[in-house]
């Protein structure tokens, strides 16, 4: 049996879960494992700017490609950095390995230089967390961690390595890789066969039935057995802001994103339904509003993988613990086999009803000459790429606007933090994206405001040449708060402006060895844009400027239903 | 209503701080805490208390079992089952309170197990309410220091919490 050191079994084993690529920055507690990846070929490491960025990228990796993202960091400031990206990741249930390098062991607990307890930090936002004691421990923990990550609902597993276990001084036997068996973490694989033979009973009896359908359809590979079962059936489906691109967003069955700024037609649907099929979703406040006026009139059949997601927000009728892909295609199957159609004449009440708000165009918003409005960016982003790019996005209002604007057409697609909304995510999760898919157009949808938040990454893109275009709506403040202060503070903008004081993006861009391109007349916004896609090899830069007085509607009332929503700045349901 | 959760945990490093940390996180409220290790040594089995309604019963026992070292847990309350919690209280015992605390210890059924000229020590144990009653017929005034272990427990009859 082969001989390694901790460090090198580290590698290996990474390398043995089929990484191929990892994020980090070194610093002394890792310096033996940075050591060992300098004298092999199988991983290739991208050095960040900032850690932070590093959790961004391998999670924005994990989104694109659905494997885990993997992040090598150091002991004291290098893990606490990642903090915000682990979180990040943790409320997504996005599947990744923080490796975080520690102090030597018999320095730990005496205050060492650099020492931080990052077990004890990132307790509360990990799936799981593993200290390592002996380097012989090391194999098996990895084998754990990306284990624990990957199955059941996934999330962010860290491993601490104290630096005297990865001592190239010592060597030890590799042990073959092994099936990971443990007595205390079962996943489930199998839906209750008699709990889907009841929601397919519900859903014949149903007469406006709608889907609901969450992140879990994505992460779970369900994107394509939803499709199948919801046109089969006919009726209608609402993608939440993390489900995006689980069922074709140009489908006529499709109604847009529900809650806070969903559709006007997919929150009077949800509303209105006597059925609802949520799958791989949650029940957020995003999406609900007030709990207790949701959805007055359903009955809740509700598919997860993960028990505590079930009946924790809203009660369900109709719970089925398992895997999203097992159950839609056993209801599938038993829609097929036993002939099963939803009421006709009922469903064809229920799209005459919805085809008429959806006739309300909610989504509408006024074209000005003089000044560009974001939503058209979007919609220009839309055609110049095809619908096909991979699009990221930071948080705020661009962000809502990417959601409602760009027809995501299938999983992976679209890459955004959902639940912590975190911004600074947009640039590193497009390197990330970049990094899995290196011939597809990756697009950065982002702010003035989110984009400096992670702006030193510019130099990561140069020098590992990721041709991403940066889509920023620069409204001169950020447009969230200030929406809200417009809404509920009577227009006080107390701290969303920069007062002149928001640097030259183009110059920046040009600074850090990428193109910049400045967009102020709506004339020039197509041809910009035309441009910027067509250099191929080249991170762009487009610094677009839009109307600071537009916002984002709908938008629901607080503490109302579903269905209360600000239609413009003056009208309301 | 107050519920005794019963978990059967890895003895593992950082494994106890999960449970506890998982309380705080999600604003639930522990009253009292009891773990050692059981005939298994790779095992502990930890007991708490806590209050609250069907609802969040229903979370916290979920959110439990998804912590990767819970291998099981059990409400207790939920069925008949078998409380026992262990209290050592220190009264002043001087003058004709020395025999009326020995009277009282002896109706509760508990035992004197530290005696100086001035004081005893009383061991005492039982249900939560019985701990309590002793403490109120002794009184406070002659109290000098109470110690409990917090609730332990399992199921009546064939029930078992094991692998």
């Amino acid at each position: 049996m082969e001989l390694l050191s901790g460090a090198e079994m580290v590698v290996r084993a990474l390398r043995d879960e089929g990484v191929k690529t990892m994020f980090g920055y070194p610093g002394g507690a890792v310096l033996h494992i940075y050591d060992a990846l300098f004298q092999q070929k199988d991983i290739t490491h991208i050095l960040v700017r900032h850690e932070q960025a590093a959790a961004h990228m391998a999670d924005g990796y994990a989104r694109a490609s659905g494997k885990p993202g993997v992040v090598l960091v150091t002991s004291g400031p290098g893990a606490t950095n990642t903090v915000t990206g682990i979180a990040t990741a943790y409320m997504d249930s996005i599947p990744m390995i923080i490796v975080t390098g520690q102090v030597r062991s018999d320095w730990i607990g005496n205050d060492a230089f650099q020492e931080t307890d990052i077990l004890g930090v990132s307790r509360p936002i990990v799936k799981h967390s593993i200290m390592v004691r002996d380097a012989r421990e090391i194999p098996a923990a990895i084998r754990k961690a990306f284990y624990i990550a990957t199955t059941g609902r996934p999330g962010p597993v860290l491993i601490d390595i104290p630096k005297d276990c990865t001592s190239p001084l010592e060597k030890f036997e590799y042990p073959a890789p092994a099936k990971v068996k443990m007595r205390s973490y079962n996943v489930v694989t199998r839906g209750h066969p008699g709990q889907i033979k009841k929601a397919v009973d519900l859903l014949v009896q149903a007469k406006r039935p709608i889907f609901y359908t969450g992140g879990g359809v994505i992460l779970g590979g369900a994107a394509q057995a939803l499709t199948q079962l919801v046109r089969q059936l006919g009726a209608p489906i609402t993608n939440t802001l993390m489900g995006l691109g689980g069922f074709p967003g140009d489908d006529r069955q499709f109604l847009g994103m529900p809650g806070m700024h969903g559709t006007y037609e997919a929150n009077m649907a949800m509303h209105h339904s006597d059925v609802i099929v949520a799958v791989g979703a949650r029940f957020d406040d995003r999406v609900t509003n007030n709990t207790a006026k949701f959805c007055p009139n359903a009955k809740i059949i509700h598919i997860d993988v993960d028990p505590a997601s079930i009946s924790k927000n809203v009660p369900v009728d109709i719970p089925i613990v398992g895997p999203c892909e097992q159950v839609l295609a056993e209801m599938l199957d038993i829609v097929k086999k036993d002939e099963v159609c939803l009421d006709k004449e009922a469903l064809d009440a229920w799209w005459k009803q919805i085809n008429a708000w959806r006739a309300y165009h909610g989504l509408r918003y006024s074209k000005d000459e003089s000044i560009l409005k974001p939503q058209q960016v979007i919609e220009a982003l839309y055609r110049v790429t095809k619908g096909d790019a991979i699009v990221t996005s930071d948080v705020g209002q661009h962000q809502m606007f990417a959601a409602q604007f760009y027809k995501f057409r299938r999983p992976y697609q679209w890459v955004n933090s959902g639940g912590l909304g975190t911004m600074g995510f947009g640039l590193p999760a497009a390197m990330g994206c970049a990094v899995a898919h290196p011939d597809a157009t990756v697009a950065c949808v982002t702010g003035e405001g989110s984009i400096q938040m992670n702006i030193q990454e510019l130099a990561t893109c140069l020098q590992y040449r990721f041709p991403i275009k940066i889509i920023t709506l620069n409204n001169q403040s950020l447009g969230m708060v200030r929406q809200w202060q417009d809404m509920q503070y009577h227009g006080r903008h107390s701290s969303s402006t920069y007062e002149e004081s928001l640097p030259d993006f183009v110059k920046l861009a040009e600074a850090y060895g990428h193109v910049g391109i400045r967009v102020t007349n709506p004339a020039d916004l197509d041809s910009a844009m035309e441009e910027a896609f067509s250099l191929k090899d080249q991170l762009v830069f487009m610094d677009i400027n839009v109307d600071p007085t537009e916002h984002v509607y709908p938008m629901q009332i607080g503490e109302g239903s579903m269905r209360d929503m600000w239609l413009n700045k003056t009208e309301r349901t | 209503m107050r519920r005794i959760i019963s978990i059967l945990l890895e003895n593992e490093p950082g494994a106890l701080s999960r449970v506890v940390g998982l309380f705080s996180q999600r604003g639930y409220n522990i009253e009292t805490l009891t773990v050692a290790p059981t005939n298994d040594p790779t095992l502990s089995r930890l007991t708490l208390t806590t209050q609250g309604g069907d609802r969040v019963i229903e979370q916290i026992t979920k959110q439990l079992n998804k912590l990767v070292e819970v291998v099981k847990l059990v409400d207790l309350s939920e069925g008949p089952h078998i409380e026992r919690e262990l209290m050592l209280v220190k009264v002043k015992a001087t003058g004709a309170q020395r025999a009326e605390i020995k009277r009282s210890a002896d109706i509760f059924r508990g035992q004197i197990v530290d005696v100086t000229s001035s004081v005893y020590t009383v061991q005492l144990a039982g249900t939560t309410d019985k701990l309590d009653a002793f403490i109120e017929a002794i009184g406070d005034a002659s109290i000098l220091e109470v110690v409990r272990t917090g609730v332990s427990g399992l199921a009546r009859g064939d029930k078992t919490l094991s692998l």
